[in-house]
């Protein structure tokens, strides 16, 4: 009795919870050009999403690219950030430095925003730039708050690998240099494409940081919604992000069940 | 083993956040020779061993290896080997990978590294290994893995730092046999840290006994045990009966209120000492025979021998004997004179005492609850005043 | 003691570099523009302005504290059927919250729009079989749930992955101590479980209270935010300093509840992000 109460309750949580994507993937079949009403089925937004002519491809591509290079360079910095405040022996340093990190993670993105906007608006007045904000002032927002999820992702591995791998390493004649990029590196690759991962995706899907930090010629997807959901959204949105749910979805299961399968080997 | 020093300690000191770790340590080791540095966690041991390693340098002083200064050196570049407590196997390579490493960093030809490598899988016994991905082997197994990767390398000195701690009981004595054999058939010099007594006199040519970052005793196995140099060596190396003493002339130590026939001399007449008794130089005699009268405590089977505990006179002995006494038995004690050991007045005199207690833990919260006891007679005794 | 190595000391640096310049200075920044002036002129006009605000900045920490009262609510039984069912379940169950979270909230909070607007889902529905209209979207009840729907998940995952670890051993323990049902959940689970509520309630009450295009879609407009007010002085009025008085005042809020978070909770000091 108190098991079906409970199974009921999740129940209706979950049918809350995928209400509203079930309602974007039906409306983004539908033959009208509303995300209200149904005028009946058809698949035209998923053929125009793949057509030239479509609105949606410089900001996805867009998004991509500023992605993939914001995480790329993220990853960098936050694992050797990481490995450093590893070896970090001060506990004051130590602690500052692990504070400053979780700033922009407790921070509202709004403040982060706002921040790091008024950080370019000053120096572009100073340096007498007419427009302070373009897609270099995006790409380092970016990178920004990618960088402390990297380091959350790489300093629990690098815990984890024996303290003394970097010292057998150099104890049987590699020079530090060598021994990080031969022994200590590789023993933290997973934290490290997990961090990438973690990077890449909220990269993919930031709006609010963005919306403060990016000029008038680099359009995100992101940015491209929100402009549009000023007026009329056209199913053709609809049809993107289910594509992009049913990819998700897809990574989801394979990353689970692999890593069930791992659990289970050993 | 020649007389040769290979590695020379000279005055080190090293401080950490204000504390002192290591305190003007002098130490020498000679070519060939099985040292072992004994301690408790914190007493300096690792640290030292990370110093010839060349992970750390000393704040203070000078380390030779043979006639030349290594202040400075980085680890890469000394001729000596580690193998670490936990082994610091490569996660990501195979066995073979593992012990070819250092090889390979060498640069040495293929056929070369592939030789060497297999031989010394040989010598380890890990011969059909080779493939294998080191998270998949045994303890044991790694820890040949480790022994192999560093002696491919033919080190003059391999350090070992508590290499047998992860081991069970059983696994870890057949590897200080199989490391003693190694170290003679090589004739590389050992430096081993630990902190089991029993197998630093097992497996030693000679132990270097450790605390509070200074050396407290070196020796052979059998000096540091019959003759301590003070009462922390004497109560950390086996069991010991540690009283309070006075010299009365040569050959002649009085404690427990009595006189007795001892082999020491040297000392000032009247002379404040601590005399070491161990626990298997005890005999239980009949009263009226022994030189000491107590009352049995407590008496323990421990298949070779029994354990008895005798108080005398507040102080309570430990005494290993195969002869039974049962609780609450008047016994006596015969001690030879060459059993009673007479030691200096160090700063540890007065920290060991009887077998009240086996642990330090235990006697700590022997001590809190009889506080605890007393408060709450206070309390109990206060409450009944008031009803009164 | 003198140990690390050269490659040690400088990979930190580009860290530490970009950091100092990307996170720590524009902090001093947004405080320099609070007290100046658009000419760069100190000034404590924006200070004195904020008053007018006032009643945003209750309605702001009054909506999203109701947001996360009942995340929490309904979070802390999720969580908890959650933990007791079978491990493959639980792996199904997890994917299946975090799933929404890899979406666009943008486009979340539009579709909740087209099923509760005036000519959305529920009210052709209701058409229908002659009911409704309802007024559904523009209500303080509308921009809580949809701070409620946007961020649960973000209280369910840290409250989860704490009764998770909970051994079962220690619940059979409780109970052959005698604790069944209330008692067991009162004494033994709810003190366990308190440092994932404590990141959760963090972790919905900061976006909930900052959020702006919440308000803007599910508010439809007539209900202002401390996001809607910022973005506002920003973008459409360029206002930069108001703006940073506004985002200052927010920093506060936030960093005044999270050590009233651990003045309650004790230093849990775990950060459980997920």
């Amino acid at each position: 009795m108190k098991k079906a109460i409970g199974n009921i309750f999740v129940g209706i949580i979950y049918f809350l919870l995928y209400l509203p994507l079930l309602v974007m993937v039906i409306f983004s079949f539908n033959e009208g050009r509303s995300t209200s009403v149904f005028k009946g089925f058809s698949g035209k937004w998923y053929v125009e999403l793949f057509t030239n002519s479509s609105d949606i491809g410089i900001p996805v591509r867009n998004t991509l690219f500023l992605a993939v290079l914001a995480a790329v360079i993220a990853t960098v910095i936050g694992t050797a950030a990481a490995v450093y405040i590893y070896y970090v022996r001060s506990k004051t340093w130590k602690n500052t430095l692990n504070t400053v990190t979780n700033i922009p993670m407790m921070n509202p993105d709004i403040v982060t925003g706002v921040s790091l906007m008024l950080l370019f608006v000053f120096v572009g007045r100073l340096v007498g730039a007419l427009n302070s904000l373009n897609f270099f002032t995006l790409l380092i927002a970016h990178i920004t708050f990618n960088i402390p999820y990297v380091i959350l992702n790489v300093l629990p591995k690098l815990n984890q690998t024996d303290p003394h791998l970097s010292e057998a390493a150099q104890d049987l004649g590699s020079t530090p240099t060598e021994a990080f990029f031969r022994v200590v590196l590789p023993s933290i690759m997973s934290g490290v494409t997990s961090g990438f991962m973690m990077a890449f995706t909220l990269s993919l899907d930031d709006f609010v940081i963005s919306y403060y930090t990016t000029g008038t010629d680099f359009q995100t997807l992101p940015l491209f919604v929100f402009n549009m959901v000023k007026k009329p959204v056209k199913p053709n949105i609809y049809a993107l992000y289910s594509i992009i749910f049913l990819l998700v979805l897809a990574v989801l299961l394979f990353t689970n069940i692999s890593g069930a399968k791992e659990k289970r080997k050993k | 083993m020649n007389e040769k020093n290979i590695i020379e300690l000279k005055n080190i000191t090293v401080r950490f956040d204000g504390e002192t770790i290591l305190d003007n340590l002098n130490l020498s080791i000679r070519d060939g020779e099985f040292v072992t540095l004994l301690g408790s966690s914190g007493c300096g041991k690792t640290t030292t061993l990370r110093i010839i390693a060349g992970f750390l340098e000393p704040d203070e002083g000078e380390v030779f290896f043979g006639d030349k200064n290594m202040n400075g050196v980085p680890a890469h570049k000394r001729e000596v080997n580690t193998i670490f407590q936990r082994y610091a196997l490569f996660p990501h390579y195979n066995v073979f990978d593992n012990v070819a490493y250092g090889l390979k960093v060498r640069h040495l030809p293929k056929a070369e590294i592939e030789e060497r490598v297999r031989d010394m899988l040989r010598l380890v016994n890990l011969e059909g290994f080779a493939k294998r991905p080191v998270s998949k082997l045994s303890g044991g197994q790694q820890q040949r893995v480790a022994i192999a990767r560093a002696l491919v390398l033919k080190p003059k000195v391999l350090l070992l730092d508590e290499p047998l701690s992860a081991l069970d009981a059983k696994l870890r004595k057949d590897m200080q046999v199989e490391l003693r054999n190694i170290q003679q058939a090589t004739g590389i010099t050992f430096v081993f840290v630990t902190h089991d007594q029993e197998e630093a006199l097992s497996m030693s040519d000679t132990v270097v006994v450790m605390n509070e970052g200074r050396v407290q005793q070196i020796g052979s196995p059998v000096d540091i045990y019959n003759e301590p140099e003070n009462a922390f060596v004497a109560d950390f190396i086996g069991e010991s009966n540690i009283l309070d003493g006075v010299m009365k002339a040569d050959y002649k130590a009085s404690f427990s209120g009595k006189t007795f026939q001892c082999v020491d001399s040297g000392f000032a007449p009247g002379e404040a000492v601590d005399i070491v008794v161990r626990p298997e130089d005890v005999d239980i005699v009949k009263p009226e025979d022994g030189m000491l009268r107590g009352i049995v405590t407590s008496v323990t089977f421990l298949g070779v021998h029994y354990e008895i505990i005798v108080d005398i006179g507040g102080f309570k002995w430990m005494i290993q004997t195969t002869d039974y006494a049962a609780v609450g038995d008047t016994v006596g004690l015969s001690i030879d004179p060459d059993a009673i050991h007479v030691m200096k007045k160090s700063k540890y005199s007065g920290l060991y005492g009887d077998y009240s207690t086996f642990s330090d833990e235990m006697e700590e919260m022997n001590q809190m609850s009889e506080e605890l006891a007393e408060e709450l007679s206070e309390e109990l005794s206060d409450s009944g005043d008031k009803e009164e | 003691m003198k140990q690390r190595s050269l490659l040690q000391r400088i990979i930190g640096a580009p860290y530490v570099l970009w950091a100092a310049i990307f996170i720590v200075v524009p902090l001093f920044i947004v405080a320099y523009y609070s007290f100046t002036d658009p000419n760069g002129a100190p000034t404590l006009a924006n200070i004195k302005n904020l008053g007018e605000y006032g009643p945003i900045f209750r309605d702001s920490i009054l909506y999203s504290l109701a947001a996360t009262v009942i995340s929490l609510v309904l979070a802390y039984p999720f969580a908890y059927v959650m933990s007791r069912k079978r491990e493959k379940t639980q792996q199904i169950m997890m994917v299946l919250v975090m799933l929404p979270m890899w979406m666009s909230l943008l486009i979340l909070t539009y579709s909740w729009m087209n099923i509760l607007e005036r000519n959305g889902i529920i009210n052709t529905l209701l058409s229908k079989i002659g009911a409704g209209p309802l007024t559904l979207i523009g209500t303080p009840g509308a921009v809580i749930f949809g701070m409620v729907y946007n961020y649960i998940p973000y209280m369910i995952l840290p409250i989860y992955s704490v009764m998770a670890k909970i051994e079962p051993s220690v619940l059979e323990a409780a109970e052959d101590l005698g604790s069944g049902g209330l008692s067991k959940l009162y004494r033994v689970i709810l003190p366990l479980s308190m440092p994932g509520v404590v990141s959760g309630i963090t972790m919905v009450f900061v976006p909930s209270v900052s959020t702006f295009y919440i308000s803007q879609k599910l508010g439809d407009g007539k209900i202002l935010l401390v996001g809607d007010i910022i973005e506002r002085q920003i973008q459409a009025q360029n206002n930069y300093n108001m703006g940073a008085a506004l985002s200052l005042v927010l920093m506060v809020i936030i960093v005044l509840s999270m050590a009233l978070m651990k003045l309650f909770a004790g230093d849990t000091d775990e950060n459980l992000y997920v």
